[in-house]
């Protein structure tokens, strides 16, 4: 079983982007389940919610408490909660952010996770490039599938074309597709760096 | 066909394939999204004939579904929590009438203090009503399960309660098999009132009865309960055949065949059960699961079969009667009477506190060892409970409780005021 966190504020499609994540999932003839922390959620409150990924029936019904991956929609949250808490020692991170980890301060973080597991991706600029919207979900989750090969983009492409039509659809899968190469990018300079 | 889509989503799909032709609905966390979907079916033409009727309460809700089944329409409602507890005296009538009202109730606490998350205080509340209630494991279950209430109620003319878990199943995505129009026309036959409103040949519903025919009037209903216990069973089989799998009926049983240890819960926390018995097994307990499907007939008989052969067994509920312990352990107890099993009690996830597969395997083991108290509370922050008992023996104005234990634990919006 695969379990993955996403971090994010209300507003930001957290709840969204995990329901998208599992549908991906299912495309691919696996078996997912999404849940959000069920909070009473308010714009710009933190909000996280919940995606697991198995090749059998998935019972279990508890939160994730030690995910395989964290991916953080707001980088402010960063040093406001423990976004970070339970991960996995292999474990993957993304980060919506155009800045480096170290500009971020992680530079903690990065000593326990291994480098080739995390990544920062620039999610809200591609939203507001392809979709006119600083929504980072799309990119994220293409983002995810390049640092993981969790899911593919296809996948991913379908979940968008599952939940959106039209130009918004068409917005999505252009920053999902610009957020994977960007990733896959990242991740090849780092392994021959 | 196979779809990756929410709980709530999932059970509006079942409810339009069974062709209501009343839905009155009023709003309420977690049961939303189900209304909401049902709603734009309607308003797109999608689900058709049907009335969707706004209501301005859940009073009124469950009183329009009152009138609209006397009227010999399907009628189909949903609520949680205080929504339930407000439409509770005509929850008493539409089965004290014989109606086949379906109502989900997406399971949720009850306030004071005021909570939105999941446990099964609100249709438990309603235990005594004469409504059936039948208890969903995961989604896929629940959509089953509303297609068999259709069935079971109308054949009865009983009203039926599905019970989901609140957001834990309502919100979840996960994949769920939605069957055809013609499997559910084939299993589903249109509606044929056992009384109805019918200005050709006028009838009253609704007569006062005194002390002459009350008792017999009460006696049916739980007669009809009775004979649910038989046709529940009977249309989880047909629905086997039907829809090709294993859905409903009384009660469940997990790897109980040689179980010295038997765990008993309603509900989604079964997966949950289910994975740490396996981590169990694995390890050599010899531990197995029944799962209560309906509670409403309560199945004494099924249960106590289900249980005889074991040596001790713990109940895990999401419900507390105050004063006593548990629900649904009561139940259990009377159906296992004279066998000498002993039996134990766990309260958990009120008020949506997560039940952790850590915790019940903790829990497992000392029911294994019997060291557990008759009734134990999971999870519970024993140091803010005493600091709270501490604080109303040293004050006599020790202040209301729920912001006094919000405040110990640094949830900061409780602050204390000045």
């Amino acid at each position: 079983m695969f379990e993955v966190r996403i971090h994010g504020r209300g507003g930001q499609g957290v709840v969204t982007a995990t329901e998208m994540l599992s549908v991906a999932a299912f495309e691919e003839g696996r078996h997912a389940q999404a849940f959000p922390s069920f909070g009473s959620e308010r714009t710009g409150a933190p909000v996280v919610a919940f995606c697991r990924i198995d090749d059998k029936e998935i019972r279990l019904r508890e939160p994730i408490m030690e995910p395989d991956a964290i991916i953080i929609q707001d980088p402010t949250l960063l040093h406001q909660i423990d976004v970070f808490a339970g991960l996995k020692p292999d474990g993957y991170v993304l980060i919506n952010s155009s800045h480096s980890s170290e500009a971020l301060g992680l530079g903690e973080l990065l000593k326990k996770i291994k480098p080739q597991r995390f990544c920062t991706l620039p999610a809200a600029e591609l939203g507001l490039k392809h979709i006119g919207r600083p929504i980072p979900n799309a990119p994220l989750l293409a983002g995810f599938a390049a640092l993981s090969g969790i899911i593919k983009l296809e996948s991913v492409i379908k979940a968008i074309n599952e939940r959106f039509s039209g130009k918004i659809a068409e917005g999505n899968i252009a920053a999902a597709t610009e957020a994977y190469q960007l990733v896959k990018k990242k991740m090849e300079e780092r392994v021959h760096a | 066909m196979l779809k990756q889509i929410e709980g709530s989503k999932a059970v509006a799909e079942a409810i339009a394939l069974c062709r209501p032709e009343v839905i009155c609905a009023y709003p309420i966390s977690p049961q939303t999204h189900i209304v909401e979907a049902l709603g734009a079916m309607v308003k797109s033409g999608e689900l058709t004939p049907c009335e969707f009727i706004n209501v301005e309460s859940e009073f009124a809700a469950m009183s329009v579904a009152i009138g609209s089944s006397a009227a010999g329409a399907r009628s189909y409602t949903a609520t949680a929590s205080q929504g339930l507890l407000f439409m509770v005296e005509a929850i008493y009538n539409a089965s004290g009438l014989g109606l086949p009202i379906v109502m989900t109730v997406a399971n949720r606490a009850i306030g004071a203090p005021i909570n939105i998350w999941n446990d099964h205080s609100d249709s438990l509340s309603q235990r005594d009503s004469g409504w059936m209630q039948l208890f969903a494991e995961n989604n896929q279950e629940a959509l089953d399960l509303h297609i068999q209430a259709f069935r079971l109620a109308e054949e009865l003319s009983m009203p039926i309660m599905v019970c989901m878990d609140g957001f834990i199943l309502t919100h979840a995505f996960e994949r769920v098999d939605i069957p055809s129009q013609e499997q559910v026309d084939a299993y589903l036959p249109k509606f044929e009132p056992r009384q109805v409103l019918d200005p050709g040949e006028p009838i009253t519903i609704g007569a006062m009865v005194g002390p002459e025919a009350f008792m017999e009037v009460k006696y049916l209903a739980h007669a009809k309960q009775m004979q649910a216990l038989g046709l529940i069973p009977k249309l989880a089989e047909e629905f086997r055949q039907q829809f090709g799998r294993d859905s409903g009926g009384l009660v469940r049983t997990y790897r109980a065949e040689d179980a010295e240890t038997m765990i008993i819960a309603m509900g989604s926390v079964l997966g949950t059960i289910k994975d740490v018995v396996d981590e169990m097994r694995d390890e050599g307990h010899k531990i197995g699961v029944l799962g209560i499907i309906s509670y409403r007939p309560f199945p004494q008989r099924e249960v106590r079969a289900a249980l005889v052969n074991c040596k001790r067994f713990l109940v895990l509920e999401k419900s507390l009667a105050v004063g006593m312990g548990g629900i649904v352990a009561t139940d259990v107890r009377m159906a296992v009477t004279g066998t000498g099993l002993k039996g134990f009690t766990a309260i958990a996830g009120l008020g949506g506190r997560p039940i952790p597969k850590a915790s019940l395997h903790k829990l497992f083991v000392e029911v294994e060892k019997e060291s557990l108290p008759p009734v134990s509370f999971v999870d519970l922050d024993w140091e803010a409970v005493n600091k709270q008992l501490e604080r109303e023996k040293q004050t006599r104005r020790s202040g209301p409780i729920a912001e006094n234990i919000l405040h110990d634990k640094g949830i900061v919006s409780a602050g204390t005021f000045g």
